[in-house]
């Protein structure tokens, strides 16, 4: 792992990897979504069953996301690496996006089966406080100019957020709850016909590959990025 | 340690200081509700909890951006932390001070304004508890913040969205027990909030250190 940190290496494998992962994530996109209007309507919800499968791996994503950028954020402030500062930084948008898309799918298909855009649900609420983490995460890398400061105070507000989204998570839970539990990892199997979990295993799958594609893209971008702005300050000089 | 905590709390007691700043917050939010949502009392009873919970954080964060700023701009930081004592214990003092000068005094101040809310005695004891308990946590969380935003000029507005997301269990607990001993009823609420205040106590100074020392560095 570490022999890819560095940056020369990392572009070259990241470089190859990229257009392998977007493939792959579009292919799995596209059978997912094939799938899902395949899929029957299910009996009590119709077919608003099928915002299942662009809502459920969205969020999936989102906090998988949060995952990475506060273990890139721990190797950036143990091993002081630039790599894992960018890939941290890097997240972080992507993160917010997919939280946001949470968000919005669960407030569109909450309005047929609950009957509300919005309710003050355990899982809701927590995510939106998720996603204001992620907010205040950007903003506070945005606002300190020095870029190894700003990685640094970034990576200790990921791991603080990181410590206490578990506490957030329970806390919101134990005000009170509407979503339903969870029925995929469960013991005893899911709880989901299987001609509905094929579609939402293959759009998680692509979903998470579009994620890594667009992380390592946006991580090149800001490699490329440094990289120009030192050519141009040695060019001056 | 203690030195420092005395001259912190001196410094927020005098002229200009944010002690009294934060109390005057504190009372003024607290009446412009009543004007919002009208002055029926079973209601007013209903929200005191949470009402006066946000309204007593939003003011100890108030005070929270000078929490090392002033120190920071004028030097006496870098004295600080060229001494015996270690940023840790600074930070914990800095906590405490902090506490004394805007947890503590919100907290004597929050049954006089529960009883503007109607709020029944039971309940304006769990008030009182809860407060005393909870706004330790606000001090300690916040103190990450002004950490972390010491060297942003206006670190001000980006101090209240990093910290308040952090501090929801406080308020779901804190207005919690206060909604529980309404209704009658007993439940978790404040052991929960004494465990979080307590972690949130211990774990804090730990991650302000790091932030004020990543701050110090040139």
């Amino acid at each position: 792992m570490l022999r890819y940190a560095n940056p020369a290496r990392f572009m070259t494998l990241s470089g190859t990897l990229v257009p392998w992962l977007g493939g792959i994530a579009l292919v799995a996109l596209a059978a997912g979504l094939y799938l899902s209007f395949a899929a029957p309507p299910d009996y009590q919800q119709g077919d608003t069953v099928r915002v299942m499968f662009i809502h459920v791996p969205a969020a999936w994503t989102a906090m998988m996301v949060y995952g990475l950028m506060a273990l890139a954020s721990l190797i950036g402030l143990v091993q002081r690496h630039p790599l894992a500062d960018v890939a941290a930084k890097s997240a972080a948008p992507l993160g917010a996006l997919f939280t946001a898309l949470g968000l919005i799918t669960g407030s569109l298909w909450g309005r047929p089966m609950w009957g509300t855009w919005w309710v003050w649900d355990g899982r809701l609420t927590s995510f939106l406080l998720l996603l204001f983490l992620y907010l205040g995460y950007i903003a506070l890398w945005n606002a300190i100019e020095d870029e190894t400061r700003a990685a640094r105070a970034a990576a200790i507000l990921a791991l603080v957020g990181a410590v206490n989204l578990p506490i957030i998570e329970f806390s919101v839970d134990w005000w009170t709850t509407l979503h339903q539990g969870e029925s995929i990892l469960r013991k005893g199997g899911p709880l989901i016909a299987s001609v509905y979990l094929w579609p939402l295993g293959l759009m998680a799958l692509g979903y998470t590959l579009l994620f890594f594609t667009l992380w390592l893209l946006r991580i090149r971008t800001e490699i490329m990025t440094r990289r120009a702005r030192s050519l141009m300050l040695a060019g001056e000089a | 340690m203690t030195a420092l905590i005395l001259r912190d709390v001196r410094l927020a007691a005098r002229a200009g200081g944010s002690a009294m700043l934060a109390l005057a917050f504190f009372a003024a939010v607290a009446t412009l509700v009543p004007l919002g949502v009208g002055a029926d009392l079973r209601l007013l009873a209903r929200i005191a909890g949470g009402v006066l919970w946000v309204a007593a954080m939003l003011a100890a964060l108030l005070a929270l951006d000078r929490l090392f700023q002033a120190d920071f701009e004028d030097g006496s930081l870098d004295v600080i932390a060229l001494g015996p004592l270690s940023l840790e214990k600074t930070s914990f003092a800095k906590i405490a001070a902090h506490w004394l000068t805007t947890g503590l005094p919100l907290t004597i101040l929050s049954p006089l304004l529960a009883v503007l809310f109607g709020l029944p005695a039971q309940a304006i004891g769990a008030l009182f508890i809860s407060l005393l308990i909870g706004t330790p946590a606000v001090s300690a969380i916040g103190a990450i913040g002004a950490g972390l935003t010491l060297s942003i000029r206006r670190g001000g507005l980006i101090l209240p969205l990093i910290v308040l997301p952090l501090l929801a269990p406080a308020v779901i607990f804190g207005a919690g027990t206060v909604l529980s001993a309404l209704d009658g009823l007993r439940n978790g609420a404040l052991p929960l909030l004494t465990a979080f205040s307590f972690a949130a106590c211990v774990l804090s100074p730990f991650a302000t250190a790091a932030a004020v020392r990543l701050n110090l560095g040139s």
